[in-house]
């Protein structure tokens, strides 16, 4: 069905749109379609157009400055990264288990990361098309608009995300790219005066959370046939759960289900991650394509993030996400929510999850513990795994025996809904712009159908060296007289 | 009466054999630098300590104090001059402080902040160097050495090994260490050596400590270098 617009026959007969940049995501990236004489959509592609390569520029470097190198990744969920690194770095240092303080500190730490990048997607990047709708001026469908319109949701986006901020400074140090944890622990706790500071806040930012929830609520159930409808793709889903089955963020086990729900593997341990899912290369992307191997490159691409994780969860275990998360499984009918713009409803959910998991956190007296750092016997291999704002977020590092990394693997949340972004507006090129003319508002539907994946571009695009190239040298009159092929081995073809 | 001469205007004394540096530092004048440390001779080649003697500019640790010196350690032509240099110093080889595990405690940061430094300005040179992370104890990075010779001299003149030493000339200088491999790990160095606590920059550290002490309480987090002082005190309390 929409997966078949990926390549089409002859695209040299086609007339080419590009839609470039992509705007209110985070990075570069460009949607390129091709359309018949009669508009008829023959191919559709999102292509990430940046180039960063960590993988390869921190081969080389000392194991106990990935937390902080690495999370120069990205500006947006830099905690994210810094955790995985540092979770994949106790893995190196032999410790399997932090004290009750450092883990507590890194978990405020996430659920402040999590809780800001929610606030930040949703009122400054996507607000404005939920509010205003697709079809909206351009000139006013913007966060500008949002802010003379609607100055109360405005200024509560604002103060959700300042507060998620000052919970990373408080673990971290600074609000973007600080060094609370260290290989094997943190590198301090969170004393009863910075507690204080928060605890003035949160009944606040728990209050706004649900203003935020109900807000989409409404949106979504206002015209639930659009929203159900739009860019509406049946993927697989892939997420960490509790032991217990319950909403993760931070550690857990690996769970994979199908359109339906049923499960593909569940509670998986994540060192194995490579067992179970692997990346394929295309040529059009510098971004990989990863699947579940059990289900093959075809049919094993599969959707992380809110939707995925809120689907895939059998409970929160804070109350008031926890009442909301029935309602979103109630709206699903017995199956999963697939349709794209439900995401903002999930991200909402989750946003309020975090603002309770904080207050709850807050009150428990570990965080002013004093045992910081566990030490082990080193190892060579480290992984580790989290669930960042936008999804799965894998880190993966070998190094060799005086601590320097040799090799790198970074499958970032971006990275893995990447076939399913591309599905995604494929839906939405041959449901809403097929045969018509185009037009600013129905790109934007295609835009907006990525947005709602909250995409972070510049995480996406980290490897070196891999990326499969071709070369065409073409005549005056187009033909093609010569042709260089690099494959992802390296080798090269003519 | 003790011999003066002025600095800034400000009467400064001193005694026969000080240089302009010592005389400075005991008085408590700060005047900005890398490569001086009182307990090792004066090297004069990281040249950040520059002041103006009547329009003849001199590295203040390598000149000796006398009777009646008029000498500027702080006008803007000054500044301008150690600006410049400090940003030599940052494109010749990689610093990248966003992600250095010495940010907050290093002096040549510390310094460039001190002086004002704002961006690097010129070409960054992006020199290809290594890590030697062989040593069980110790990691040296390359990419930070500023050639100012403390870990040579402290090895050399205190440790009494010459584990350290330069090799080439003019932008081919370059760091080398005494073993058959050319390895730290295979050398006499070790970490309780006044060589692995002399290095102004992140280019010797203790392996796998990096980012212990928290932004907000590193050594430069709330005062300027020119009240903390160099990082050997705070690396004087480990040894």
């Amino acid at each position: 069905m929409s997966t078949n617009l990926e390549t089409a026959r002859h695209p040299e007969t086609l007339k080419r749109v590009c839609i470039e940049p992509l705007t209110r995501v985070e990075g570069h990236g460009k949607v390129t379609l091709f359309l018949d004489e009669d508009n008829h959509v023959k191919q559709a592609r999102l292509h990430i157009v940046e180039f960063r390569g960590f993988e390869k520029f921190i081969q080389g470097r000392p194991y106990w400055e990935l937390p902080v190198l690495v999370q120069r990744l990205c500006g947006i969920c830099p905690v994210s990264h810094h955790l995985a690194a540092a979770k994949a770095c106790d893995r190196l240092v032999g410790v399997d288990r932090l004290t009750p303080t450092a883990e507590k500190v890194r978990r405020l730490m996430h659920l402040g990361q999590v809780l800001q990048s929610h606030a930040l997607h949703f009122f400054h990047l996507s607000s404005p098309d939920l509010l205003f709708g697709i079809d909206d001026a351009v000139a006013h469908r913007n966060i500008v608009g949002v802010i003379r319109d609607h100055p109360e949701i405005a200024m509560q986006g604002v103060l959700l995300r300042k507060f998620g901020q000052e919970v990373i400074r408080v673990t971290s140090g600074k609000r973007v790219h600080g060094t609370g944890a260290l290989p094997g622990g943190v590198n301090k706790n969170v004393s009863l005066e910075e507690r204080d500071l928060l605890l003035a806040e949160i009944d606040r930012v728990v209050d706004w959370a649900e203003k935020g929830v109900q807000l989409i609520k409404r949106i979504i159930l206002t015209r639930p046939d659009f929203h159900y409808r739009f860019a509406n793709v049946d993927a697989n889903t892939l997420s960490l759960v509790a032991p217990d089955g319950g909403f993760e963020l931070y550690d857990g086990g690996l769970r994979a289900r199908d359109p339906q729900g049923e499960t593909i593997f569940d509670h998986a341990d994540d060192q194995g991650y490579a067992e179970l899912l692997h990346e394929e290369i295309k040529p059009w992307s510098y971004m990989k394509f990863p699947f579940i191997v059990a289900l093959g490159p075809e049919k094993g691409w599969y959707r992380v993030g809110p939707l995925a994780r809120v689907n895939n969860c059998e409970r929160f275990h804070t109350p008031l996400a926890e009442q909301e998360r029935q309602d979103f499984a109630a709206a699903g009918e017995g199956r999963p929510l697939q349709a794209a713009l439900t995401t903002h409803w999930a991200r909402m959910i989750e946003l309020l999850h975090c603002a309770e998991a904080i207050r709850e956190l807050l009150a428990d007296p570990d965080l002013q513990g004093t045992d910081l750092r566990r030490e082990g016997a080193m190892q060579t291999t480290g992984i580790g795994v989290l669930e960042a704002p936008r999804g799965t977020l894998f880190h993966h590092y070998e190094i060799d025996s005086d601590g320097l990394v040799t090799r790198a693997n970074l499958i970032v949340s971006t990275t893995n809904n990447n076939q399913a972004m591309n599905a995604s507006i494929r839906r939405v090129a041959a449901d809403d712009l097929d045969g018509h003319a185009l037009t600013e508002p129905l790109l934007n539907r295609i835009e907006v159908a990525i947005r709602a994946y909250d995409p972070c571009l510049s995480c996406a695009t980290h490897a070196l060296g891999k990326m499969p190239l071709e070369l065409e040298l073409l005549d005056a009159e187009g033909r093609r007289v010569g042709r260089l092929v690099r494959h992802a081995d390296g080798s090269v073809a003519a | 009466m003790s011999k003066t001469f002025k600095l800034d205007g400000r009467e400064i004394p001193f005694e026969t054999g000080q240089t302009i540096m010592d005389a400075a530092l005991a008085a408590g004048v700060y005047i900005p630098h890398l490569c001086h440390n009182p307990e090792f001779a004066p090297h004069g080649s990281c040249r950040v300590c520059v002041v103006d003697i009547g329009g003849r500019q001199v590295s203040a640790c390598t000149a000796a104090a006398s009777e009646g010196l008029e000498v500027d350690n702080s006008s803007e032509a000054i500044g301008e001059t150690r600006r410049a240099i400090l940003q030599m110093l940052f494109v010749e080889g990689n610093h990248v402080c966003p992600a250095c595990e010495k940010s907050g405690a290093c002096q040549l940061q510390a310094v460039a902040y001190y002086t004002g430094m704002l961006a690097p300005h010129f070409t960054h040179f992006f020199p290809r160097r290594s890590v030697d992370a062989s040593h069980p104890d110790v990691v040296i990075d390359f990419n930070r050495c500023i050639l100012c010779e403390l870990c040579v001299r402290a090895s050399r003149d205190h440790d009494g090994k010459r584990v350290f030493a330069i090799s080439g000339r003019g932008l081919e200088s370059h760091l080398v260490i005494d073993s058959p491999s050319g390895l730290l790990g295979d050398s006499s160095f070790a970490a309780t050596d006044k060589a692995a606590h002399v290095c102004p920059t992140g280019a010797i550290l203790p392996k796998g400590r990096g980012y212990e002490t928290p932004i907000g309480e590193r050594l430069y987090d709330r005062e300027p270098i020119s009240i903390v002082g160099d990082v050997r005190a705070q690396e004087e309390e480990v040894l």
